[in-house]
C-alpha cells in the first residue's frame, strides 16, 4: 500500500510539473475570468456567442481571419439554417475555375469557411507593418490559459509605464509578454451596437469575443464534457464491480 | 511451442482446431494455468496496462491515419478537420494524444518497479533488454508522431532532435542531411516520419511478443525477489491475475478518460495549435514531458571538454550533450551487469532502497529542469548547473553507488519462501 | 480454457450466487463499454460534416440546347443532364412499360420532360456509360451504351439490354428557377 501512495506521487509529480514552465515572459499572469463553459458541466453561453459574433464580424474581421470556422458551423450558436444562409450570402467568396477557365465571385454558402480578410498571409503582413494579424481560429488554444489571455489582452491597453519608449506602431498592453503589441487598442466602448440590452463597454464586447473565440477553437466542448460525465460514471462503477469480483475471487487467497 | 502430450478439450470444436494448432492448449498454459507467484502487488499491472495502451495506440492511430494528410500543406488543416468535421475526430485524437502520455505514465511505473523490485536480474536480463528496446522504439514512435500534427512545436522539435545527430564527428552533417530528405525539416521529412510513425508501433508489437515470450520462460519476479518453490507460493494467473489486472487497468482508464474529456491539452503544449512557420522559433522550445529528464541531460553538457591548459577540445559541449542523453539510455542496457547484488528486492536492501528513491525524486526533477528555459535561476544559481549535478547523480547511481551496492550492501534476512513472506 | 481452468472452491451456495452475479455485471459492464468505443471509431469512417454540407450541387441549364447533354460532379460523382429533343422524348413515352426489366415509366423519372437527370453510372458495377457527346455510342435504344458490359439505356436511362440490373439512378433535385436546379 505505502508503495502505491509512492508510486501515485510520483505519477503526480509527474504530471504536475509538466505544463506549469509556459508562464508567458515578464507579463503578469492574465487574472481568472468566470466563464460559463468552465468546469466538469460548462455549457456555452449561446447569447454571449452571438454577440461575440457580431464583435467578430464588425471589429476583429477587419484583420483577423477564422479560416477553421464554416458558416454552417454557426448553427452552434442558435441560429436557424436560414439565417446561417442569410449570414452567409453577405460575403464573397472567389470560386472556380469555371467553365471559361475564369475565377468567378459568388455569394457564400453555408458550406464555406469564413472569408479572409486579406489574400494571402504576405499580403497581410505588407498592410499591417510586417506584423501578421494571427487567425483566430484556434486562439484560445494556442495561448496558455487561453480564454483568460485572450480578455487580458483585449482589456489590458493603457498609458505605457514611464520609461518605456514605444516606437510608432506599437502600443503598451499590461498583460502582453514584453508588454509591446503591434495591435491597436480594437474596443471602445460603444463601437458594437447590441440588440438586447446588454452594456455596450470593452469589457463586456471582451467576454463575449472570447467567448465565441472559445467556441470557434473548440466546438465540442460542450459535447466533449458531458460525454466526459457519463464515461466517467460508467468507469467509475465499473471499477467498483470490478472490484467486487476481485476481491471475492481473492478471499480465500493469504 | 506448446507441443507434447495434449489434454483433450470437452467442446468438440475447439478439440478439433486444437488438435491442429494447439493454441488453446497455449492459451491454457500461458494465461489459464499459468503459475504466477500469489504476491504481486499493485504495481505488477503495468504490464497489462502497457500492453493496453499500445493496443488502444495502434487502434486509434489507424483510425486517424485514415483522415490525416501527410504533407506540409496538408497536414495541419487535416488534423483541423479531423477535430471539427470527422465523426468523433476529436474524441479518437484527444484519446490518441493522451494515449501517448499514458502510456509513457504506465511504462515509467512499470520500470520503477523493475528497478524497485530487482526483475531486470539473473535470470531475467534479457526480458529486462528487451524492454529497453521497446522503450527506445516507443521514444522514436512518441518523437515521430509529435511531428505529424505540423504544429509549431512539431517543427522546431523536430529541427533539434534531428539536429542532434550534428554533433557526430566528420559525418554529422550528412546523416543530418540524409534524415530530412533536404536541407531542412520539409515535406519528405514529414512524408517519412508518418511512413515510420505507422510502421514501429507493429515493430513495437513484435518486441513485445518476445518480452512476453521471455517473461513466460522465467516467470514474473515478485515483491519478494525470490523464487517460488512449492505449489503454495504460487496461483493460476487466470482468475486471480486476469481479474486484478482488469481492476487495475479500470482505475487507469478512468484517469485516463479524466484527461481525454477534461483536460485534453494539459499535457501538450499550446504552441502545437500553431501552424508550423520555418521562420519563427517559438520562445521557449521544449519536447512533450516524457521526454524532459533525457532533454535536461542533453542541456547539461554546456562546456567543452578537452586536454587542460591547452585548446585542444576532445568532445564539444554539443558531442558532449548528444553523448550524456543517449548514454542515459545505454546504461539501461548494461544494468543487470551493474548491479549484481544477490537479492532482488528493494525491500530486503534499505541502502539500495533509499539510492534507488532519491535515484527517482532526481529524475523528476531532471524533468523539471528540463521544462525550465536555459537560462532560468533557481535564486542565485542557475538551474543548468543544478541540472548538471542531477546528471552526475543520474550517471553515479548506475555507474558507482550499483557496483558499490553489490559488493558491500549487507542487506536483510530473505523470507524462506513466498507463501511465508505473504504471511509476515 | 474454460473446460480447464480450476476455478476456487467457493464457500457454500451463497458465495456461489453472489459471485455469479457480480460476474455477469461486470461481464454486461465490459460488453456495454466496448460497444460504445466501438461505435464512434466505425462511425468515425462515415462522411465527415464537411463532407455531407457540400452534398448539393447547383448548375445553371441555361447555355444548354435541345440534343445536348452535360455531365456535373455530384457527391463524387457524375451527373448526367440532357435536354431531350421532341423525337427522344417520344421514344421514351412509346414504350411498353411491362415489358421493361425495371418497370418505370418516363413520367415517373422527370420533373419537366425536356429535361432528363441521371446517376450517371452503370448499375452493372459502376462504370460511367458513355452517350454524353453526339460521338460517343450510344446503344441500340440511342440513350447510353456501357462500354464495360454492354448495357444499353434508352432515352430515358432504362436498362433496355445487357448484364445491368436497374435504370440508371435519379438523384434528388429540385427547379431553382426555370433554368436552374440543385441537385441534393
Amino acid at each position: 500500500m505505502k508503495k502505491t501512495i509512492l508510486s501515485l506521487m510520483a505519477l503526480g509529480l509527474i504530471i504536475g510539473f509538466a505544463p506549469s514552465s509556459f508562464a508567458a515572459g515578464d507579463a503578469p499572469h492574465a487574472p481568472h475570468q468566470h466563464w460559463h463553459f468552465d468546469g466538469i458541466t460548462g455549457q456555452f453561453d449561446k447569447a454571449a456567442m452571438q454577440r461575440g459574433l457580431k464583435v467578430y464580424r464588425e471589429v476583429c474581421s477587419a484583420c483577423h481571419s477564422l479560416k477553421r470556422v464554416a458558416y454552417r458551423n454557426l448553427v452552434d450558436l442558435g441560429y436557424t439554417e436560414d439565417q446561417v444562409k442569410n449570414i452567409a450570402v453577405e460575403y464573397t467568396v472567389t470560386d472556380g475555375p469555371n467553365e471559361d477557365g475564369e475565377m468567378f465571385d459568388r455569394p457564400a454558402r453555408p458550406s464555406d469557411k469564413f472569408v479572409s480578410p486579406y489574400p494571402n498571409d504576405k499580403a497581410a503582413k505588407a498592410l499591417n507593418n510586417g506584423a501578421l494579424p494571427p487567425d483566430l481560429s484556434l486562439i484560445t488554444k494556442a495561448r496558455h490559459n487561453g480564454p483568460n489571455y485572450l480578455y487580458a489582452i483585449l482589456t489590458g491597453y493603457g498609458e505605457p509605464e514611464h520609461g518605456v519608449e514605444l516606437m510608432e506602431g506599437q502600443h503598451w498592453n499590461k498583460y502582453m509578454p514584453g508588454h509591446v503589441i503591434a495591435m491597436a487598442a480594437p474596443l471602445s466602448d460603444g463601437i458594437v451596437a447590441y440588440e438586447d440590452g446588454t452594456p455596450e463597454t470593452v469589457s463586456q464586447y471582451s467576454k463575449d469575443v472570447t467567448n465565441f473565440l472559445v467556441w470557434a477553437a473548440d466546438p465540442y466542448l460542450e459535447t466533449r464534457k458531458r460525454t466526459g460525465i457519463a464515461v466517467l460514471i460508467f468507469l467509475i462503477v465499473f471499477s467498483g464491480v470490478m472490484y467486487g469480483v476481485k476481491k471475492k475471487i481473492w478471499k480465500d487467497i493469504h | 511451442m506448446a507441443s507434447g502430450p495434449r489434454e483433450k478439450f470437452d467442446n468438440p470444436t475447439i478439440e478439433w482446431i486444437d488438435s491442429r494448432l494447439p493454441i488453446f492448449t497455449m492459451l491454457n498454459k500461458e494465461y489459464g494455468v499459468f503459475p504466477t507467484p500469489k504476491n504481486f502487488n499493485y504495481f505488477w499491472n503495468f504490464g497489462a496496462i502497457a500492453m493496453f495502451m499500445l493496443i488502444t495506440m495502434i487502434v486509434s492511430g489507424i483510425i486517424l491515419a485514415m483522415s490525416y494528410t501527410a504533407h506540409v500543406d496538408y497536414a495541419f488543416d487535416s488534423v483541423e478537420r479531423i477535430m471539427r468535421d470527422v465523426n468523433s475526430g476529436w474524441l479518437i485524437r484527444y484519446i490518441h494524444m493522451n494515449g501517448a502520455s499514458f502510456f509513457f505514465i504506465a511504462v515509467f511505473i512499470h520500470m520503477f518497479r523493475s528497478l524497485y523490485y530487482g526483475s531486470y536480474k539473473q535470470p531475467r536480463e534479457i526480458l529486462w533488454i528487451l524492454g529497453v528496446v521497446i522503450f527506445l522504439l516507443m521514444m522514436a514512435t512518441a518523437f515521430m508522431g509529435y511531428v505529424l500534427p505540423w504544429g509549431q512545436m512539431s517543427y522546431w522539435g523536430a529541427t533539434v532532435i534531428t539536429n542532434l545527430f550534428s554533433a557526430i564527428p566528420f559525418v554529422g552533417e550528412s546523416i543530418v542531411t540524409l534524415l530530412w530528405g533536404g536541407f531542412s525539416v520539409d515535406n519528405p521529412t514529414l512524408n517519412r516520419f508518418f511512413a515510420l510513425h505507422y510502421l514501429m508501433p507493429f515493430l513495437i508489437c513484435a518486441v513485445v511478443f518476445l518480452h512476453v515470450w521471455a517473461l513466460h520462460v522465467t516467470g514474473s519476479n515478485n515483491p519478494a525477489g525470490i523464487e517460488p518453490k512449492t505449489k503454495k507460493d504460487t496461483l493460476p494467473f487466470h482468475p486471480y491475475y486476469t481479474m486484478k489486472d482488469t481492476f487495475g487497468l479500470l482505475v487507469f482508464i478512468t484517469i485516463y478518460a479524466f484527461f481525454v474529456f477534461y483536460a485534453p491539452d494539459y499535457l501538450g503544449h499550446p504552441d502545437n495549435y500553431i501552424p508550423a512557420d520555418p521562420l519563427v522559433t517559438p520562445a521557449h522550445i521544449v519536447p512533450e514531458w516524457y521526454f524532459l529528464p533525457f532533454y535536461a541531460m542533453l542541456r547539461a553538457i554546456t562546456f567543452d571538454i578537452g586536454i587542460p591548459f591547452t585548446d585542444i577540445t576532445i568532445i564539444s559541449a554539443k558531442l558532449g550533450g548528444v553523448i550524456t542523453m543517449f548514454g542515459s539510455i545505454a546504461l539501461l542496457f548494461v544494468l543487470p551487469w551493474l548491479d549484481t547484488h544477490p537479492i532482488r528486492s528493494a525491500r530486503y536492501r534499505p541502502l539500495f532502497k533509499t539510492f534507488l528513491l532519491i535515484f527517482v525524486v532526481n529524475f523528476v526533477f531532471l524533468g523539471y529542469v528540463g521544462s525550465q528555459g536555459a537560462d532560468a535561476m533557481v535564486g542565485p544559481i542557475p538551474l543548468s548547473l543544478l541540472g548538471l549535478l542531477a546528471t552526475g547523480y543520474y550517471y553515479g547511481f548506475f555507474l558507482a553507488i550499483l557496483p558499490w551496492l553489490s559488493k558491500f550492501e549487507k542487506g536483510r534476512d530473505l523470507p524462506p519462501s513466498i507463501h511465508e513472506s505473504v504471511l509476515d | 480454457m474454460a473446460t480447464k481452468t480450476k476455478t476456487p472452491k467457493s464457500n457454500g451456495k451463497k458465495g456461489e450466487t453472489r459471485r455469479d452475479f457480480l460476474q455477469l455485471t461486470a461481464g454486461a459492464f465490459g460488453a456495454v463499454g466496448a460497444a460504445s468505443v466501438a461505435w464512434p471509431l466505425i462511425n468515425s469512417l462515415n462522411p465527415a460534416k464537411d463532407t455531407l454540407a457540400l452534398a448539393t450541387t447547383e448548375v445553371d441549364l441555361s447555355p444548354l440546347l435541345v440534343g445536348q447533354s452535360i455531365t456535373v460532379m455530384w457527391r463524387g460523382k457524375p451527373v448526367f443532364i440532357r435536354r431531350r429533343s421532341e423525337k427522344e422524348i417520344e421514344e421514351a413515352r412509346d414504350v411498353d412499360v411491362a415489358a421493361l426489366s425495371d418497370k418505370q415509366t418516363d413520367e415517373d423519372r422527370v420533373q419537366k420532360p425536356e429535361w432528363l437527370v441521371l446517376v450517371g453510372i452503370c448499375t452493372h458495377l459502376g462504370c460511367v456509360p458513355t452517350g454524353q457527346k453526339s460521338t460517343e455510342p450510344r446503344g441500340e435504344y440511342g440513350g447510353w451504351f456501357c462500354p464495360c458490359h454492354g448495357s444499353h439505356y434508352d432515352t430515358s436511362g432504362r436498362i433496355r439490354k445487357g448484364p445491368a440490373p436497374k435504370n440508371l439512378a435519379v438523384p434528388d433535385y429540385v427547379f431553382t428557377s426555370d433554368t436552374a436546379i440543385k441537385i441534393g
